[in-house]
């Protein structure tokens, strides 16, 4: 019957436009925001920004906003380690603490084309060269290193080896590097378990709905030492690759190169280091794995 | 025309079929016309508008990226086959469950009155609680309560299921269950009571009546919605990504699209989607038109 | 000779506030056909119902072979099994064919094992003129064609009475000749049958005794060359002299 041929033709017709359609330029935007900051700060100031509102910086995270990155799901506190980076920036720029707005901005529409509703958004996101084809990445304000997060009481809390964790049934957060991390170097017998945001993962891990969670190492510090204390940090792993975060801006946006050297100047005074000291007490008891 | 009043037919008649039949033939090419011309002009328009828009290339490039389709269509067809799967286990438990609970709620069984109560309640709360909800609640929720232990350090309830798959599968057939069982139970209700007397009449028991006449003839009636609704449940299967599944296509599409920052896997899954349920609705289309002209 | 086959004494029914049947007195004789005829309204059906038990009296009792049915704690499948209840809407399973339809209460309902049932099935249908016709559904018949088959269908257990509701009221003119020889056919076979009917002509050939239902009151029976030709009460004159104007007397 001539009808039902054609609707069923549809998506097909649909997925050989997709795939036949030639996008033509594809690979031309060469010019991806790897250039070092070339710009001096003298450069950065508030009356030169062009930011969202003039004389305001509008910084984007999503909600929950979780800790140790954020404290109490109010970034305007100033406390948590992505906050204070936030306000750390926006002062090496010349704005008050006061000038700063915080907009929630969901992950997955942080990447939408089009305009966006801030000027930079910091939410524990991974610099990776893909990505960087869609959006602006600043200079790295932090890397990571992944971490094995067990409960005390399970099988896999006294493993030594990433091999060890072969058997494991392992839960992840969506949209990190940590699924990649696990498939990498664990490449464990059965697919690990992705899960929407972190508080999921906490409960996976809470009832046993897996054997471990692999998580980047500050927000393990904080699931051993406040979420789940009955949870331990097995060990940790440096994912292939490794992982920087960065904030995220609009693709080709005029003040990547200024956030970037407001970030390379905090961390060329040790001011980052500093932060990280206070906020991811990074104390290195938790063993490498290898 | 001369008057060919009453007596020889004549060769008159053969030339006024010809002329209809061309007249006919005309009319129908008119209108076949008309309508691919007016196609054309609609359809061609709103693609021209689209594609000469000024947002289309970004929009094009973040949703129909040809590389990142081909890189990622792959994955995403292997992990779809595991929403295949979930949703013919699923629908089957769906239609047996749907059917109990219709049945509980339309005898008239004293000992089974709180059966009939429950079943009536469960039709509330399922029907009530959105689906993706119930898979949250479910999901969490069993894994939670295995876990409990008793003062003993036991853990009684650890027999529990655990897999998200598995709880996953069971909040759709809950949430579906609910709502197939109100489909069914129309059914049954729909049946003309001349039926029931004709039953009661030819000396079958109200059991018998209704497993004997009533029931086949709603079921029977009831196919369309029926199907209907295993269309919408082949889409909500994509909700058991919430609580885990790793494998599920939805799921797949999104971690694709995070990697990449680009919209088009979840297209491909979307495709994909489509690709099952478009010849269901067509299927759907033709199974009412056939009853129709019954 | 032994008691009637059905017996209504002082049957009354109402339907909330409306009462459709009142006082009702009246026997059915063993191979006797007894022709209820009445407005519509005045309850024909709802006597045929009540006996079947598909709906419960009021007031009053009814009788089958003596013993009351209408009590309670009396088994109504039981009942049922041994009336036979043609509808006026024939109300044929549609989703069985004409065997199956004829079969499935002799065959759920008496526990008749399967190849007997059907040579009981099969001899029905062709007394009432349906042989061949047995693998076709019902919506594949025309209404006098289905009317048989239901016949032959409440017929199908041996009923100790039949009751007919109308039905040939539902049926095409040139239809409802052939039902009517079918329940002439009933009559030859003596089968005992308590019908409630518009067509006066039928009532006149088949019926032994003719009972004018108005207004839920059994206001005049007796044999048909009374009630139909000579009746005594007003109303009843009343009546058939509308249905001599409607043309159907």
């Amino acid at each position: 019957m001539p009808k039902l041929r054609i609707t069923f033709l549809l998506p097909l017709a649909l997925a050989a436009l997709i795939a036949g359609c030639g996008s033509d330029d594809d690979s031309s935007d060469d010019s991806s925001s790897d250039s070092s900051a070339t710009v001096s700060l003298d450069d950065c100031t508030p009356n030169q920004l062009e930011t969202l509102k003039s004389g305001e910086l509008t910084v984007a995270t999503d909600s929950p906003a979780f800790p140790p990155y954020f404290e109490d799901d109010d970034p305007t506190n100033g406390k948590g380690f992505e906050s204070a980076v936030a306000y750390a920036v926006a002062d090496t720029l010349g704005f008050a603490s006061s000038d700063v707005n915080w907009v929630v901005e969901p992950f997955n529409s942080s990447y939408a084309p089009g305009p966006k509703d801030f000027d930079f958004d910091v939410n524990q996101i991974s610099i990776t060269p893909k990505r960087a084809e869609q959006v602006d990445f600043s200079a790295p304000y932090y890397t990571a290193k992944q971490a094995v997060v067990a409960l005390k009481s399970s099988d896999f809390a006294d493993a030594t080896s990433l091999a060890d964790l072969e058997d494991a049934s392992i839960g992840v957060q969506i949209g990190t590097t940590s699924l990649e991390a696990v498939n990498a170097s664990i490449a464990p017998s059965t697919e690990p378990q992705v899960f929407d945001n972190s508080n999921d993962v906490v409960s996976a891990l809470k009832q046993e709905q897996v054997d471990a969670v692999v998580v980047d190492v500050p927000t393990a510090f904080y699931l051993t030492a406040v979420q789940v204390p009955e949870a331990t940090t097995v060990g940790q792993f440096t994912a292939p690759g490794g992982d920087e975060w960065g904030a995220l801006l609009g693709k080709d946006s005029p003040l990547t190169d200024c956030v970037s050297a407001a970030i390379t100047e905090l961390s060329d005074s040790g001011e980052l280091a500093g932060i990280e000291q206070t906020w991811i007490a990074e104390k290195t008891d938790a063993p490498v794995l290898e | 025309m001369s008057d060919a009043a009453g007596t020889a037919p004549g060769p008159a008649v053969p030339d006024r079929r010809a002329e209809r039949a061309a007249a006919r033939r005309a009319r129908t090419l008119r209108h076949q016309g008309i309508a691919i011309a007016s196609t054309v002009v609609v359809l061609g328009g709103l693609a021209v508008l689209l594609l000469t828009s000024p947002g289309w290339p970004v929009f094009r490039d973040a949703f129909f990226d040809p590389e990142v389709f081909r890189d990622s269509f792959p994955r995403i067809l292997e992990a779809f086959w595991l929403d295949i799967r979930v949703f013919m286990v699923v629908e089957v438990v769906v239609l047996i469950l749907g059917l109990t609970v219709a049945l509980l709620r339309t005898v008239d069984v004293p000992a089974l009155f709180p059966l009939k109560i429950l079943a009536v309640g469960y039709t509330d709360v399922f029907r009530g609680i959105p689906t993706i909800l119930l898979v949250y609640l479910i999901g969490f929720g069993v894994p939670a309560i295995a876990v409990g232990e008793s003062a003993s350090g036991a853990q009684p309830l650890a027999w529990l299921p655990t897999e998200p798959v598995v709880l996953g599968g069971l909040a759709l057939a809950l949430s579906y269950g609910a709502y197939v069982s109100e489909v069914y139970r129309a059914g049954i209700n729909s049946i003309h009571r001349g039926q029931r007397d004709a039953a009661l009449a030819v000396g079958l028991t109200e059991r018998q009546a209704l497993r004997h006449v009533i029931v086949p003839q709603a079921v029977r009636r009831v196919g369309p919605p029926l199907l209907n609704d295993f269309i919408a449940l082949q889409k909500d299967v994509a909700l058991i990504a919430i609580i885990g599944v790793t494998g599920e296509a939805f799921r797949q599409a999104q971690i694709d699209s995070l990697a990449s920052f680009n919209y088009t896997p979840l297209v491909a899954a979307a495709l994909l989607y489509l690709l099952i349920t478009i010849p269901m609705a067509r299927l759907l289309d033709r199974w009412e038109r056939r009853r129709q002209t019954r | 000779m032994s008691g009637p086959v059905l017996e209504f004494r002082g049957v009354t029914k109402s339907f909330g506030d409306l009462e459709v049947l009142h006082g009702i007195d009246l026997a059915v004789h063993e191979h006797e056909a007894v022709a209820v005829i009445g407005a519509s309204g005045s309850g024909k059906s709802t006597l045929l119902r009540c006996v079947d038990l598909l709906e419960d009296i009021d007031d009053g009792d009814i009788f089958l072979d003596g013993e009351v049915i209408t009590d309670p704690s009396v088994d109504s499948v039981g009942v049922r099994r041994r009336l036979g209840l043609v509808f006026q809407a024939y109300n044929l399973f549609p989703h069985l064919n004409v065997i199956d339809n004829v079969l499935l209460g002799i065959v759920q309902g008496r526990s008749v094992p399967g190849d007997q049932a059907r040579v009981i099935a099969h001899e029905l249908l062709e007394r009432f003129g349906m042989a061949g016709r047995e693998d076709d559904l019902p919506d594949r018949l025309s209404g006098g064609q289905q009317q048989r088959v239901a016949i032959a269908r409440a017929f199908a257990t041996r009923p100790r009475a039949m009751l007919l509701d109308e039905v040939t009221s539902a049926l095409d003119p040139e239809l409802v000749g052939e039902v009517l020889e079918a329940v002439r056919d009933l009559k030859d076979e003596g089968a005992t049958m308590l019908l409630a009917t518009h067509e006066m002509g039928f009532a006149r050939e088949v019926a032994d005794t003719v009972g004018f239902l108005h207004e839920g009151r059994l206001i005049e029976i007796g044999p048909p060359e009374q009630v139909l030709e000579a009746p005594v009460e007003d109303e009843t004159k009343r009546f058939l002299r509308r249905l001599l104007v409607a043309g159907r007397a």
